[in-house]
């Protein structure tokens, strides 16, 4: 089903019917959410799932062959010393190295981790659509089933929404049947509740397989409200079109605690559906070794130092 | 498998609870001349908390002579003195807040998560608020020479009886009053342990006593002639019968009564804050709530989808142990107040109005009412005039803002109200036009110590909390 032709007064009219988000309350439910108390047994599930949802991304200048080989070991087997730990969610790298990721993830074991690329002039989004559409390509060739591309956030807040929806047709286009959408709104960028709605919905129906809510490159990225707004956006979404769109909050998702209030809000919002790896991901790199230092807890009773994990 | 939370209970252990707890009448803990008691159960298991010694009107004598005493060193004292006192129970209450959180849970039925986040903090809040008004009295606009009731009566409810207790007991005594309170009958603990603090805060003798009983031990004070102003919390019909004793008598008095609030929401709502606020302000503390938003009145073009939002995240609430911290919904206060929501959600179903439970698992033992929505209610149905005091929720669609205003003010009641709207304009529009001494903007049950509460009709007389609520403990204030 069509939201919208595309046209900025067929998107406009569309945005228009959604309702509004009122900050304070949306603060509140996500901070009352942050208060369910998760032990024991539902720990153990959250932080096994937690760690099948990581995109497990390096995304640095500095990035090289040997960090990007190392990261791609740490996501089959992310605890050396004990099997029953799950996979990671996917790689995620820079268009040059999705060669690299994907070549050692399938001589590694690991031929089931998809490579996810950051792509369309990420992270700004600032170049040509000539540009974004050969990033976008080149990607693909190389083995990237997924793309995390951005939006032109600068044309969201003049009001240009006919070139955000356009573009993001167009990448979806070179994607079809060759890999899984995942669109950044940056949302630290868009500031007001109701522009996360706006862009969600707008994303939505421009193909996104997933929303996603940062480049990790800006602050503030994922926060709990600005999640809580994107599951409402996706579960109304669910509503209308009877279609599941996936979320997928990155940046500053650092600890355990964190990682099971975002599922808390997954759960309680989205609901039980979303809670898989195919409608939830979570970007993140450092967090990876805070759930393996905690499951580990669970099993032994005490908490381990860092060096007891592998750096990468 | 799914995301199930597994439980997560609060210990016990934090609290000491006593196997009898005897009145606390100047400054010490003695027993009633009966030497009668009665019971206080835990309404979530039904099992016995504690004895609890039983007032009866010789008992509330020698309060009042306690409280004649305290006045002579209290009214005296320098008022920053008395902000000093207040200051240190407000510390106190928060360094044992979890005690207070734990014993309050246990004897009221209400969540951990709610005692833990609202009733304690606000607790504390109000004595933290006032004890800064103690030695300002001349500056809020109560006139130069403000000067204190003398031994002032307060009689509190089971709904919120720690909080209560803090909005009856902080204005009092930073007013230089001294005071004699009964806390309810089905939850006196707190109270009790409260008079562990003021013991704590070395509060001098007889400037608070409480004397636990029921409506006698209440009518005691109502009708003592020793005590020159009443404050009550409770049903309007008790309200009524207070008014009748104490006309005439030059007594002063405050009243917080009954409500039966209207949740107004406006087609261009924020809905899924709404829905929040709509969930917040009939199902927060089991809807044992006087300023509950109980009548939802909701513009037609959107009841559809409001609704069924609503009922989706009403399958989200949380039933069940109130120790637990992931428990939403905790136990009705006890069997009484079960029958008596029972019985006109009942009259609901008879009269025509559409039910719609959760489906949630009610524990065996204690006293438990699931979340409930009626819908299709109109103005002569029972439900939508009289106060339920349960999570009973009754649905009432308008069309146009004057036919919401009409129906949100077709009641006897005119405490609170809510507004829903992305409409600036028109929250000020709405405000202007309900009659209600409490409205919400976009929120609901939202308080605060500096905000006055109170009613409008028979809702009450007065406020508490403020600056007006402080005018309220003195005499001569305008």
């Amino acid at each position: 089903m069509a939201l919208t032709d595309g046209s900025l007064v067929s998107i406009k009219g569309f945005l228009r019917t959604l309702s509004p988000v009122d900050q304070v309350g949306a603060d509140a439910r996500a901070a009352m959410l942050a208060t369910r108390s998760i032990k024991t047994a539902s720990k153990r599930w959250a932080i096994d799932m937690a760690i099948s949802m990581i995109d497990l991304t390096t995304l640095e200048g500095a990035d090289t062959k040997g960090k990007v080989k190392a990261i791609c070991n740490k996501a089959i087997r992310p605890d050396s010393t004990d099997s029953t730990v799950p996979h990671v969610g996917a790689i995620c790298v820079y268009n040059d190295m999705v060669s690299v990721a994907r070549k050692h993830l399938d001589a590694s074991g690991g031929s089931q981790i998809p490579v996810a690329a950051v792509s369309t002039a990420f992270p700004s989004g600032r170049a040509s659509l000539e540009v974004k559409e050969r990033d976008t390509k080149d990607a693909i060739a190389n083995g990237a089933t997924e793309i995390d591309m951005v939006i032109d956030r600068g044309a969201f807040l003049s009001g240009d929404l006919e070139k955000v929806y356009s573009e993001i047709v167009y990448i979806k286009s070179l994607c079809e049947g060759k890999a899984h959408l995942k669109v950044i709104l940056e949302t630290g960028e868009l500031v007001t509740y109701d522009n996360v709605r706006k862009a969600s919905f707008l994303a939505m129906a421009a193909g996104a397989d997933f929303i996603k809510t940062s480049t990790g490159k800006i602050s503030p990225a994922a926060t709990a409200p600005v999640v809580l707004v994107m599951l409402e956006a996706v579960r109304d979404y669910y509503q209308m079109t009877g279609q599941r769109i996936g979320v997928k909050p990155a940046g500053g998702i650092r600890t355990t605690k964190d990682a099971i209030k975002q599922l808390v809000l997954v759960k309680e919002t989205a609901g039980e559906e979303w809670l898989n790896p195919e409608l939830f991901r979570i970007g993140a790199s450092a967090l990876l070794n805070d759930l393996l230092l905690q499951r580990k807890k669970l099993t032994s009773g005490h908490y381990e130092g860092p060096n007891y994990v592998t750096l990468d | 498998m799914t995301f199930e939370y597994s439980s997560a209970p609060e210990s016990k252990a934090i609290v000491k609870i006593n196997s009898l707890y005897k009145l606390y009448i100047g400054g010490k803990f003695i027993a009633p001349k009966s030497g009668k008691s009665f019971i206080t159960i835990n309404p979530a298991t039904e099992e016995v908390l504690a004895k609890v010694a039983y007032a009866e009107k010789s008992d509330v004598d020698r309060a009042v002579k306690a409280a004649q005493a305290g006045l002579k060193i209290w009214s005296k004292m320098a008022p920053a003195e008395r902000g000093k006192y207040l200051y240190r129970i407000a510390r106190i209450m928060q360094e044992r807040a979890r005690e207070f959180a734990v014993l309050e849970t246990l004897d009221n039925g209400k969540p951990i998560r709610e005692t833990r986040d609202v009733d304690i903090p606000l607790a504390a809040a109000h004595f933290f608020y006032h004890a800064g008004w103690a030695d300002k009295l001349e500056h809020a606009g109560v006139g130069t020479n403000p000067k204190p009731y003398g031994v002032v009566g307060q009689i509190i409810p089971w709904n919120f009886p720690l909080l209560m207790l803090a909005w009856k007991i902080a204005p009092a005594l930073a007013t230089g009053n001294t005071v004699v309170l009964k806390p309810a009958e089905t939850t006196p603990l707190t109270a009790m342990l409260f008079a562990e603090v003021c013991e704590q805060a070395e509060l001098p003798a007889g400037v608070v006593n409480i004397v636990t009983g029921d409506g006698a031990t209440g009518a005691a004070i109502v009708n003592h002639p020793d005590i020159s102003k009443i404050a009550f919390t409770g049903s309007t019909d008790v309200g009524k019968l207070i008014a009748r004793s104490v006309a005439g008598t030059g007594k002063g008095l405050t009243l917080e009564l009954g409500g039966k609030g209207a949740n107004i929401v406006f087609e261009d709502a924020p809905v899924d804050e709404t829905v929040e606020g709509i969930v917040s302000g009939i199902f927060f503390n089991q809807g044992h709530v006087c300023c509950a938003g109980s009548r939802l009145l909701v513009q037609e073009n959107i009841q559809e989808e409001l609704l069924e939002k609503l009922k989706r995240r009403m399958a989200l609430i949380r039933l069940g142990d109130p120790l637990d911290k992931n428990t939403d919904i905790g136990a009705i206060n006890s069997r009484e107040q079960l029958t008596k929501i029972t019985e006109l959600a009942n009259s609901g179903d008879e009269e025509g109005a559409l039910r719609f439970s959760t489906d949630c698992v009610i524990p065996s033992k204690g006293f438990w009412f699931a979340p409930t929505i009626f819908t299709g209610v109109t103005q002569a149905h029972r439900i939508a005039t009289e106060e339920i005091f349960g999570p009973v929720l009754s649905v009432i669609s308008f069309r146009t803002p004057q036919e919401a205003i009409e129906k949100a003010n077709n009641t006897p009641y005119g405490l609170s109200a809510g507004i829903w709207t992305d409409k600036g304009s028109r929250i000020l529009w709405t405000a202007k036009h309900l009659r209600a001494g409490v409205i919400w903007a976009n929120t609901f049950n939202k308080f605060d110590p500096a905000s006055p509460f109170g009613g409008y009709k028979e809702s009450g007389w007065g406020r508490e909390g403020g600056r007006h609520g402080l005018s309220a403990y003195l005499k001569g204030a305008k």
